[in-house]
């Protein structure tokens, strides 16, 4: 059924962010590969009936527009790797990709 | 690389009508609209701009773990609205989906937007052009998502995103409610397509800012267009490839980077090249586009629906409610006032132009006459503007306290060089008009005994003229008139003591 | 042993509200317990002991004993629990103690909140021993999975306590803490309860606030009570359950009242209450001492008047499958924000490297093979070409497990189950088999798919190794009260006090 390849583990980890070493793309191709034949089993089911994408009973839930305190700034930078002027600093970014 | 898309070295070498003669422009418009909503989003944090970095932060905004969006009732219900009155449907059941793709301005690494099942769809907006006809824009569809976080880059010689050493990031803006706009493809615009293009945006913008649902400001980042265009040969129907052109930051820039991704398609067709589908930056500068960074690999965003968020039902009460609330396109508005006002073309562009329609009509729900309104707003009021380097709606006074200036005229408590001193109290931050007047003492004095004693008083200081008076020389009686106003500091009516001068003369 | 770590909480919080033991002795008692069982074998000369927490605050824990003895003496707002010390796992936020979901990735992460359920708990005057162990980010079913090391099951050190919640049910069973929290998503309460001779509670989804729970699959995660008693975990699940704007998917409905069907459960029979055997859960791959347990659990509900029925809930079947696709996806999704810019570790930031590339070396160094796997595997599920064959389907196969629920509780009361196929594995035995640790959620993950209510409550040991055995009670969504009350009806009739029973480690506490 599916045919999970190293190549296509190489693609998943980029979209993840993984920088996966090249004996993970080996495991990790066979695992997955196994795990995917497994829960394809789902793919007998018919496409009419609905999907259930969560149990909620309710809808409509909104939050009135009213403010509600902040964080201090020093509390939202606390766990930060880096910071500089107030701001959180992270490395070069490159170019958007949208 | 082929020459014609290497960045920097393209020009456009077809004018829009070159171009109309050999292909179809098609175009697509996505317009992100930040909400004005006292919060944002997600989380009660101020929906603000212009705050200290990272003050408006929380746990939901910032992505902590563990931290659950929530959603603000105002921003949906401007998200009605705003499809209301672009003649959307209202999706009975619609839901948030998570777009999945990693940026470090977005601290989730997803946005929460809406995918399948956008709050409104299937719209229009009959859009007025020079020539005063309309062209009808249908709109695919508006949805709801939370705007990124702002980078600031540092090093590097241009201070932008290439060639910058590091990054520094604020989520001031992380979550601030936004709604996408999308047309429909808009064919058989030909050479208009970039006129067309600005007139879009522009009845939008205007359609926003009557609703106040947000501050509309192209040039603050709260109204942003992306354009898409492609050509196809004329006589065909499939649609060229397209390029999306970003970072349009006015209503002409709108216009100007459909004109040149018009012609420097065509230049690219025409010399045998193909167009790459991809993004694109506009230069306000040099008023030409260079393409993003190439896509590593086909995006894929990952949509699946948002679990944290339940869906969202809005009643028929609650729609019907909001569509009763619908104020009038800007357009008709502008034509009622326009006749109610008895205005020229000419005067009511005039008040468009300075930014002073909604503040004349402010003037007049507050009681004044339509001509004294305006005339305050465009004459005296626009110099102080002027003087101050303010826009007209910036200066500290209000609608309602000209209304009450104009009032004071009509009932004769200030002449109009009185009432000018009383707006300049206002402007100076003195209070009320009527705090004003007593405060500076400015009430035309209309006490009858106080007035007739100061004529008394000046017939007596210069009796040689009392007597040419009494003689019937009646025009020797502006020296007392003149004395008398000297006298009162210029807080009597003129008119009124010239004939009480000539009573007590008589 | 000290007698006050082998009391339920019910008759230690009994006692406290007496005044005839104080928290503060009740809390060092505990942290004593810690000190003497709890080493995580990393090699310092210590015990290799149960390793039941990845952090312990033992002053913050005698400040809240000390704050909970005079809110008693004052008779003021002392709740029924106040002053009984609790084990939070450390998937949960909290305010004054790191949080790390036993990854690198959040190692030393001290958030600036405190979870909701950790709120009710202060307010209620627990008192917060530490976090407990679990498996990375709660994906895994033995605590294996965590970055820091395993927990081991206080039955037999050599075996896993079950999870993700290992820590949790260890702390339990161990006579570390009389209460915790936990987190379950396939079965993390419920599994580790079972293997570890204690009772663990799935409430209803969405009826105890998920704000402050690091999210693992947002759909299908639920908070609920570990403890020693059917009425223990009712009264924890009384603290903190219950409508929270914080978190727009909580139910705003009135609790099921637990505690009343735990007090009535224990005291009355369960005559005319239909019980399900659900067929699907019997067969190959159940332990057999696992199974005549069960068979001997179902007898004796029998014996207390239920109306016991067999009922066959057929798309069951694709509830594992299910699950391995919709947690995963979600989770791909929910673990995004470990990217090294705002919180959390960052690997490799030396000046010339992208954004992209510090985000990837620091999720290849911080993230677990069983995290990445996952995400992975759930990247892949949402991706364009297999989001329809793959989500899609498991969305479906969701809804084909509501329906057989629906249809099951149309005829039945409750449903009942072995809580897992079989007792505690030797830990590392499914190390390299991913697909043999996710059978131990067989029974438990259909009730995370539908949203209903369900628990393990003990039902002896297997008679092949002596191990303990769970039964699990599932209820409709919102009816939490009705598997309490067969539960606590259940564990009355066994008769059998749980309570540590830990023989192994009572050399560990001789050595100290
Ligand atoms: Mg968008
Ligand atoms: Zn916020």
């Amino acid at each position: 059924m599916s045919d999970i390849t190293r190549d296509d583990v190489a693609h998943l980890a980029r979209l993840a962010r993984l920088a996966v070493t090249d004996d993970e793309l080996d495991t990790f191709s066979r695992q997955i590969d196994a795990i995917v034949d497994t829960v394809s089993a789902v793919g007998d089911i018919p496409d009419d009936v609905p999907p259930t994408a969560q149990v909620v009973p309710q809808t409509n839930v909104l939050r009135p527009d009213a403010t509600e305190p902040s964080l201090p700034r020093e509390a939202a930078l606390a766990g930060a790797p880096a910071a500089e002027e107030g701001r959180f600093r992270v490395p070069r970014i490159l170019g958007e990709e949208l | 690389m082929t020459a014609v898309s290497m960045p920097g070295v393209e020009s456009a070498p077809y004018t829009v009508e070159e171009v109309c003669e050999q292909f179809d422009p098609v175009m697509g418009l996505e317009v992100h609209v930040e909400l004005n909503t006292t919060t944002k989003m997600f989380c009660g944090c101020a929906n603000a701009f212009g705050a200290e970095p990272n003050t408006n932060v929380c746990p939901v905004c910032l992505g902590l773990p563990g931290a659950l969006p929530r959603v603000n009732g105002a921003a949906v219900a401007s998200a009605i609205t705003i499809g209301l009155a672009l003649n959307c449907q209202v999706r009975e059941r619609s839901g948030f989906a998570r777009k999945n793709y990693f940026y470090p301005d977005m601290p989730k690494n997803f946005q929460i937007s809406q995918y399948e099942d956008p709050i409104v769809f299937d719209g229009y907006l009959d859009v007025p052009l020079d020539d005063g006809t309309t062209w009808r824009v249908e709109i695919e569809r508006a949805h709801m998502e939370e705007d990124t976080g702002k980078s600031l880059h540092v090093g590097g010689a241009t201070g932008r995103i290439h060639g910058a050493d590091y990054s520094l990031l604020d989520y001031n803006r992380s979550g601030v409610p936004l709604i996408e706009i999308v047309t429909r493809p808009i064919v058989g615009a030909g050479v208009r397509a970039p006129e067309v293009a600005r007139a879009y945006v522009t009845a939008l913008r205007d359609v926003l800012r009557g609703l106040g649902v947000s501050d509309v400001r192209m040039d603050q980042g709260s109204m942003r267009c992306d354009a898409n265009v492609s050509l196809m040969p004329k006589g065909t129907s499939a649609f060229g490839t397209r390029t999306e052109t970003k970072n349009v930051n006015s209503l002409r820039s709108v216009e100007r980077a459909v004109r040149y991704e018009m012609g420097r398609h065509a230049g690219v067709l025409l010399s045998g090249g193909t167009i790459r589908q991809e993004t694109r930056h506009f230069d306000e500068q040099s008023g030409t586009t260079s393409p993003g960074r190439p896509k590593e690999t086909f995006a894929d965003y990952r949509f699946f629906p948002e679990p944290d968020l339940p869906p969202l039902e809005p009643s028929a009460d609650w729609v019907e409610t909001l569509r009763a609330r619908l104020p009038e396109r800007p357009w008709e508005r502008r034509a009622r006032i326009q006749t109610e006002w008895g205005l020229s073309d000419e005067e009511l562009r005039d008040l468009v132009n300075a930014d002073a329609l909604d503040l004349v009509a402010d003037t007049v729900d507050a009681g004044a006459p339509p001509e004294a309104a305006r005339s305050w707003w465009v004459s005296y009021l626009a110099q102080q503007a002027n003087t101050a380097g303010v826009a007209l709606p910036a200066l500290a006074i209000t609608p309602a306290q000209v209304a009450r200036v104009v009032a004071l005229v009509a009932e004769g408590t200030l002449t109009n060089k009185l009432a000018r001193q009383v707006v300049d109290g206002v402007l100076a931050g003195e209070g009320e008009p009527d705090e004003v007047v007593a405060g500076r003492g400015l009430a035309v004095v209309s006490d009858e005994s106080a007035l007739t004693a100061a004529v008394d008083e000046a017939l007596a200081a210069q009796p040689a003229v009392a007597e040419k008076i009494r003689a019937g020389k009646t025009k020797a009686a502006g020296a007392i008139v003149g004395a008398v106003m000297k006298a009162t500091r210029g807080q009597a009516d003129a008119a009124r003591v010239q004939e009480l001068v000539l009573e007590r003369c008589r | 042993m000290n007698e006050l770590l082998t009391l339920d909480a019910a008759e230690l919080a009994r006692r406290l509200h007496a005044r005839e033991v104080s928290s503060v002795e009740v809390t060092r008692a505990h942290l004593e317990r810690i000190e003497a069982v709890d080493g995580n074998g990393d090699g310092d000369g210590g015990p290799d002991g149960v390793h039941a927490f990845l952090h312990v605050d033992a002053e913050g824990a005698l400040a809240a004993a000390e704050a909970a003895d005079r809110a008693i003496a004052d008779g003021g707002p002392a709740s029924a629990l106040a002053g009984v010390p609790i084990a939070l796992k450390d998937n949960l936020t909290t305010i004054d103690m790191p949080t790390t979901c036993a990854s690198r990735i959040l190692e030393g992460w001290r958030p600036p909140y405190d979870a909701t359920v950790v709120a009710r708990l202060r307010a209620a005057g627990l008192v917060p021993l530490g976090k407990t162990n679990l498996d990375e980010f709660a994906m895994g079913s033995s605590t294996e999975n965590s970055a820091f090391g395993p927990s081991r099951n206080p039955w037999d050190l050599s075996r896993i306590p079950g999870g993700s919640g290992g820590g949790s049910s260890a702390a339990v069973a161990a006579g570390e803490a009389p209460l915790a929290l936990g987190s379950d998503t396939g079965g993390s309460i419920r599994q580790p309860g079972a293997v570890t001779g204690t009772v663990g509670v799935k409430p209803t989804y969405g009826t105890v606030s998920r704000f402050g729970l690091v999210a693992f699959s947002s759909s299908l995660d639920q908070i609920g009570p570990c403890a020693r008693s059917v009425l223990d975990a009712a009264l924890l699940h009384e603290v903190i359950g219950g409508h929270d704007p914080r978190d727009q998917t909580s139910v705003d409905a009135p609790l099921p009242p637990v505690v009343e069907a735990a007090l009535a459960g224990a005291r009355g029979d369960l005559a005319g209450v239909r019980v399900g055997v659900v067929s699907q859960f019997a067969g190959e791959g159940y332990q057999p001492g696992v199974s005549a347990a069960f068979t001997d659990a179902v007898r004796v509900l029998g014996e207390l008047g239920a109306d016991v029925v067999e009922v066959s809930c057929p798309s069951f079947s694709y509830a594992l499958p299910a699950y391995y696709l919709i947690a995963p996806s979600e989770a791909s999704s929910n673990l995004a924000r470990f990217d090294a810019m705002r919180y959390g570790l960052r690997v490799g930031d030396d000046g010339t490297r992208s954004t992209d590339d510090v985000m990837s070396l620091t999720r290849e160094v911080g993230f677990g093979a069983e995290v990445k796997r996952r995400i992975m595997i759930g990247t892949y599920a949402l991706s364009a070409g297999s989001y329809d064959a793959l989500y899609g389907k498991a969305q479906r196969a969701r809804t084909l497990i509501v329906r057989d629920f629906t249809a099951a509780f149309e005829t039945c009361d409750v449903l009942v189950s072995p809580t897992t196929p079989t007792t505690a594995f030797p830990i590392g035995e499914r190390a390299d088999d991913p697909l043999a640790i996710y059978l131990a959620d067989l029974c438990t993950i259909p009730s995370n798919l539908a949203g209903n209510a369900a628990l393990s409550v003990p039902c002896g040991t297997s008679a092949d190794d002596g191990l303990p055995v769970g039964l699990q009670v599932m209820a409709p969504a919102l009816a939490d009260d009705r598997a309490y009350r067969v539960a606590a009806a259940y564990e009355t009739a066994r008769g059998e006090s749980t309570g540590p029973r830990i023989p192994e480690l009572r050399a560990l506490e001789g050595s100290r």
